[in-house]
């Protein structure tokens, strides 16, 4: 298989599928963290349970949502909670501890923390994204988190602008000192290469390139000091990962966009 | 029984005062209160304080109408129509609007807050964020304003010592609005609603305020509500007015009645994006239509029965949303 068979979308939301392990509970975002859990789901974690903060356990996903709040994630779902339920689920270490969750943002930085909120002063930013939504809370919260990112220099950034969901906020063991349990983001899966924290440093460093993208092209658009000394290239997805990707999950292209041109 | 239905517009006249602190309910493209959205602004309130926390759809509505002063928010956003509502990004980068940040789970537990009567609850969420560091409101703005608390959140150590494995907790303070509106599938004249599907943060919304504006799919009998009580989540005590207006979720989806309008939301967001097409949005769906139901007439009776739910999913299943 080579590169052109297959777009980097299609590649990032197969990596992340591959981060979900079976029996996980899911939280997911919309776009294509929703479609990562779907793939997961059908491909090598059958009996995860996909779970969004507006309550709905276990959705079933007949049709791809667009939103957390589309109603198809209340369709045949095993039950629906509230706003206050669905975090309380993620906030309390009994179900909390099997949660896996999927997050985007518009920036990274080194040790995993999240910016959603704004470029440039919050006061009066040159740029205004949503804001936390639940990522603050599933941040704070949940052992297991994954970041999607488009690898760009501008977002993969050395001090974030604003603050909006805590990892290992400034390294070693800040995080506990201010409270919060461990976790946050421990991986970063990009449209390039997968980035993970390291235990030790607390720092992310590159895991995975994937197949035709250098390791020079990696770092070139971070916008941090990147360690590359383990890394290694990515397993290309297989063709049945593809298949079911393609035909089970989105096969209406809504999430995964066109097809590759190769 | 006292009998709190109302036409719309003087539900809206009569309790929403220019000023007003009010809290909408639904979540993005689901549930939102339009009708009662498009009421306000075509009625021209001005100077709200909106606390939300995912209302994709009514607030940036409401701020486009020019309704807004002060907004404290989780998540401004819309699905896939407008990964950031395009009225509120504007009015933050313009400064026309005075923002305070929180999450989600916070803005539920303000308003559960609200509606237990306690002035604050603790959580485990975003210690260490500039959610708890960094303030959209002034401490001077928060010191004047007697509707305000003094600090946006409050960092503690936990005073049980380590109970429940947690050394710190953030406090979260307590929201009680004048008004919140909702849209439900299912109300009495009394006042009793019936939500079926996700509700969203609806219940903690309606009582933790003051006045409750219910507009409703259909509004039942005391007795039929009655009849399955287990499946009422707002008593009509908590009510001031119930309005019926079918389709009054509309551009947004109601589950088990209809879908979101994906064309219209898109429509939407690409007239949001440029001012005068923005006005000749406004005029044509807002302020040149004097009613929801004569917006509805203006959709057609085609496109909207494109979007009734089907009654298996809850949704119009295969309908066009790319």
């Amino acid at each position: 298989m080579t590169a052109q068979d297959y777009t980097p979308r299609e590649m990032m939301t197969l990596m992340a599928a591959r981060e979900i392990r079976n029996g996980d509970i899911v939280f997911c975002g919309t776009g294509i963290s929703v479609l990562a859990a779907a793939a997961a789901k059908k491909i090598n974690a059958p009996e995860s349970v996909i779970f969004f903060e507006t309550g709905a356990v276990d959705s079933r996903l007949a049709e791809l949502p667009i939103a957390v709040a589309d109603p198809r994630v209340m369709h045949g779902a095993a039950a629906h909670g509230s706003l206050l339920d669905a975090f309380a689920f993620m906030q309390n270490r009994i179900t909390g501890d099997r949660v896996i969750a999927i997050l985007g943002a518009a920036q990274v930085d080194p040790f995993g923390n999240l910016n959603t909120t704004c470029i440039g002063d919050f006061e009066r930013p040159a740029v205004r994204f949503p804001g936390s939504g639940g990522g603050c809370d599933v941040a704070s919260f949940v052992p297991r988190c994954i970041a999607f990112m488009q690898h760009e220099k501008r977002k993969f950034v050395e001090r974030l602008d604003y603050l909006t969901s805590p990892g290992g906020l400034c390294g070693g063991d800040a995080r506990e000192a201010a409270g919060l349990r461990p976790g946050g983001v421990g991986v970063v899966i990009t449209n390039k290469a997968v980035l993970r924290i390291d235990s030790g440093s607390r720092r992310l460093f590159l895991e995975q390139h994937y197949p035709g993208v250098t390791v020079r092209e990696i770092v070139e658009n971070t916008g941090f000091v990147l360690d590359v000394s383990r890394v290694r290239e990515a397993l290309p997805p297989t063709a049945d990962e593809l298949r079911i990707l393609r035909q089970k999950c989105d096969p209406q292209r809504l999430i995964l966009g066109p097809p590759a041109s190769g | 029984m006292e009998d709190k239905s109302l036409p719309l517009g003087e539900a809206i006249d009569r309790y929403v005062r220019d000023g007003a602190h009010i809290a909408v309910g639904g979540f993005t493209l689901n549930r939102n209160p339009m009708a009662a959205i498009y009421e306000m602004i075509r009625r021209r309130i001005r100077g709200l304080h909106v606390y939300a926390h995912s209302n994709g759809t009514g607030v940036d509505e409401l701020i486009g109408g020019g309704c807004v002063d002060r907004l404290e928010i989780a998540y401004a956003g819309n699905g896939k129509a407008a990964p950031t509502c395009i009225r509120f990004r504007k009015a933050v980068q313009e400064g026309q609007i005075a923002v305070e940040d929180y999450s989600n789970y916070m803005m539920g537990l303000r308003f559960l807050a609200g509606a237990m009567g306690v002035p604050f609850l603790p959580t485990l969420s975003g210690l260490g964020s500039d959610i708890a560091e960094k303030w959209g409101f002034s401490a001077e703005m928060r010191q004047r304003d007697p509707r305000l608390p003094d600090d946006k959140l409050i960092t503690m150590e936990n005073p049980f010592g380590a109970w429940g494995d947690a050394s710190r907790v953030l406090l979260v303070p307590a929201v009680n609005p004048d008004v919140t509106l909702i849209h439900v599938q299912t109300a009495d004249v009394m006042g009793t609603c019936r939500i079926d599907g996700l509700a969203f943060a609806d219940i903690e919304q309606a009582k933790a305020s003051r006045h409750v504006i219910v507009t409703c799919e259909v509004l039942a009998a005391p007795e039929t509500l009655r009849g399955e009580p287990e499946r009422n989540q707002i008593a009509f005590p908590h009510v001031s007015a119930v309005c019926h207006v079918p389709w009054g979720g509309y551009p947004t989806a109601v589950f088990r009645h209809y879908d979101y309008d994906a064309e219209f939301l898109r429509n939407y967001a690409a007239a949001a994006a440029d001012d005068r097409r923005f006005r000749e949005y406004q005029e044509r769906w807002i302020y040149g239509v004097e009613s929801h139901a004569a917006l509805l007439e203006q959709v057609g009776g085609k496109r909207l029965a494109a979007l009734t739910a089907d009654p298996e999913t809850g949704y119009a299943a295969h309908a066009k949303r790319g």
